[in-house]
């Protein structure tokens, strides 16, 4: 690619439930070499682990790739748009045959597929991982209940893989803005030892990475921030340069806005040194960023850098913590938050009488207190409407029930003018807690599969 | 006089684990010497009394009249453990909109205020 060329990345998911048809409307009309995907939260790998265990029939990939490549397998391939998507979750392999199934299914032959495994180590993390960075306790403390642990890795096998030739590569874990840095360093020929352009192009993937959280989602408070449309949201388009400046943009007649004002929000998002944002592939530096509106819905970032990178790649692991049991009901009318407030009483005295064992227990009225928690100024205003929200953690499913069962008996054994649900769902849920720590870079190393259509 | 912090700033939380980052970014550069002055860790972590449980840092980003607040303790135990509805504390970053600060008289125009719907 020519020094003067500028590389058009497109966003084509920024998390596991997120919509499709964004990702559809930047194949078709983004004009983009590469569209990336990202479809991978902290406790993805250790949920999928759980569910492979109990369901064989689980792939072990994205339960909606079928769902995103259909929607951009036929304009990204007529166009020569390339794809990188960490779809392949714990299964990278699994993930890119069954994209070569559907690129045969819409009579696209000859397009190759690379599946890049590697990030997991569950079987090795206890004796290369020694402390959990959260408590500074050992990691053999973890050794009854890890699921899984996988290493977050970064833009190289990517690079290696378009290298090789691949139009696709579907990941494992690799770090989020590494992603839409892979495109960049193969492109435009960077070094990954050059921490100036790897922390730039790092700091674009971070950018980019959340989809429409820099086009105007997550943004608007109406009557302070206000965003046009906001049914309608594209995701982000970077077009980047030889020396890692970017434009941001989205494909015209879309809903949201892109400003400075997104793109500083997005810039700090899940940051905590903003001087010190550490990847896989650099650290990066937003402290000297530059945000220019060039025009509606184009800002340019310049300014992003990086230092070098650090010896070690984050590990999270994923452990079984037992189950969470919740239920609500509800309240409204004059007097509601007392009749909550009795409620409360009511359950707290019923954990006793059937001796809930739990490791927390949290009764919140929604509506007043139950997003916020202590943070809910005491001198908050009444609601006309309460919902009495209860959660428990337990170490086994049969207390966890508890919690539903008891709610069952506030139909008939509790407080007047109480509002119930029908209990048709399951008031249960597994709790996977994630930890964190470090391992040597170099104990972690990448495989690349390739399948063709 | 005084003003609400959503008057001057806006704002975006993060999650990592049990740590919240909220990012609150001045609407004007004139205004972010108030909030760099006004708006300490400590009295960050006071105005969110029992939920954050662990340290408060603040880092400071200029060119973008930026404060980041890493809020240690404040994602009751982890987003995966929480028994909070919102366990990401995606809403988080709106409570302090909510804090009150002493702006110079002079600086008035520079206030927003929320349009009426």
């Amino acid at each position: 690619m020519s020094e003067n060329k500028l590389l058009r990345i497109g966003s084509g998911a920024a998390w596991w439930g997120d919509r499709v048809e964004p990702a559809a409307l930047n194949a078709e009309r983004g004009d983009l070499d590469y569209l990336c995907f990202e479809t991978m939260a902290e406790a993805t790998v250790s949920a999928a682990q759980v569910r492979a265990r109990r369901d064989p029939s689980f792939p072990g990939y994205d339960t909606y790739l079928d769902d995103r490549m259909r929607a951009v397998l036929p304009a990204c391939m007529r166009r020569g748009t390339r794809i990188v998507s960490n779809q392949g979750w714990i299964n990278p392999q699994g993930a890119a045959r069954r994209i070569v199934e559907l690129l045969r299914e819409l009579g696209i032959k000859g397009v190759k597929v690379a599946a890049v495994g590697g990030s997991l180590i569950t079987d090795r993390v206890l004796e290369l991982a020694p402390t959990i960075l959260e408590n500074g306790q050992p990691t053999a403390t973890l050794k009854d209940t890890l699921i899984s642990a996988e290493a977050y890795m970064g833009a190289e096998p990517i690079v290696q893989a378009l290298r090789e030739g691949a139009q696709i590569v579907v990941t494992g874990r690799v770090a989020d803005p590494s992603l839409f840095l892979a495109p960049m360093m193969y492109e435009f020929g960077w070094d990954p030892l050059d921490h100036e352009r790897i922390g730039a192009g790092s700091g674009i993937g971070h950018l980019m990475e959340c989809g429409a959280q820099v086009t105007g989602g997550y943004f608007a408070d109406p009557g302070l921030k206000d965003v046009p449309d906001p049914w309608n949201f594209a995701f982000p388009i970077a077009e980047v340069d030889a020396q890692g400046s970017v434009t941001l943009s989205k494909v015209a007649g879309t809903g949201g806005a892109i400003t400075a004002q997104t793109v500083k929000e997005q810039m700090l998002y899940e940051v905590h040194d903003p001087a010190n944002y550490i990847t896989p592939d650099v650290v990066v530096d937003f402290t000297r960023a530059r945000i220019e509106p060039l025009g509606p819905d184009r800002v340019r970032v310049t300014g992003l850098t990086g230092k070098p990178r650090t010896p070690t790649l984050k590990v999270s692991m994923g452990c079984t913590e037992g189950f969470i049991g919740e239920d609500m009901f509800f309240y409204a009318g004059p007097g509601a938050l007392r009749r909550a407030q009795l409620a409360k009483k009511i359950l707290e005295e019923r954990f006793k009488i059937v001796k809930l064992d739990a490791e927390e227990v949290r009764i919140d009225f929604l509506g007043l207190n139950a997003i916020h928690g202590a943070a809910t100024p005491p001198d908050a205003p009444e609601p006309y409407e309460v919902a009495v929200r209860v959660a428990a953690r337990t170490r086994t499913r049969e207390e966890a029930v508890k919690v539903g069962r008891e709610v069952d008996g506030m139909a008939v054994s509790g407080v007047g003018h109480t509002g119930k649900r029908v209990p048709h769902q399951d008031r249960t849920r597994e709790v996977i807690g994630v930890w964190s720590s470090l391992v040597p870079r170099g104990q972690v190393a990448a495989h690349i599969d390739y399948f063709t259509s | 006089m005084k003003a609400r912090l959503e008057q001057l700033a806006h704002t975006r939380s993060g999650d990592k684990g049990n740590t919240s980052n909220i990012a609150v970014f001045a609407y004007e550069p004139a205004l972010y010497p108030l909030l760099k002055e006004q708006l300490t860790a400590e009295r960050f972590k006071a105005f969110h009394r029992a939920a954050i449980t662990g340290e408060v840092l603040r880092y400071e980003a200029e060119n973008l009249h930026a404060l980041n607040f890493v809020a240690h303790g404040a994602l009751g135990g982890g987003v995966s453990r929480s028994l909070s509805l919102d366990n990401y504390g995606k809403a988080l970053s709106a409570a302090i909109l909510g804090f009150t600060l002493d702006v110079p008289d002079e600086m008035a125009p520079l206030l927003r205020a929320r349009a009426p719907a």
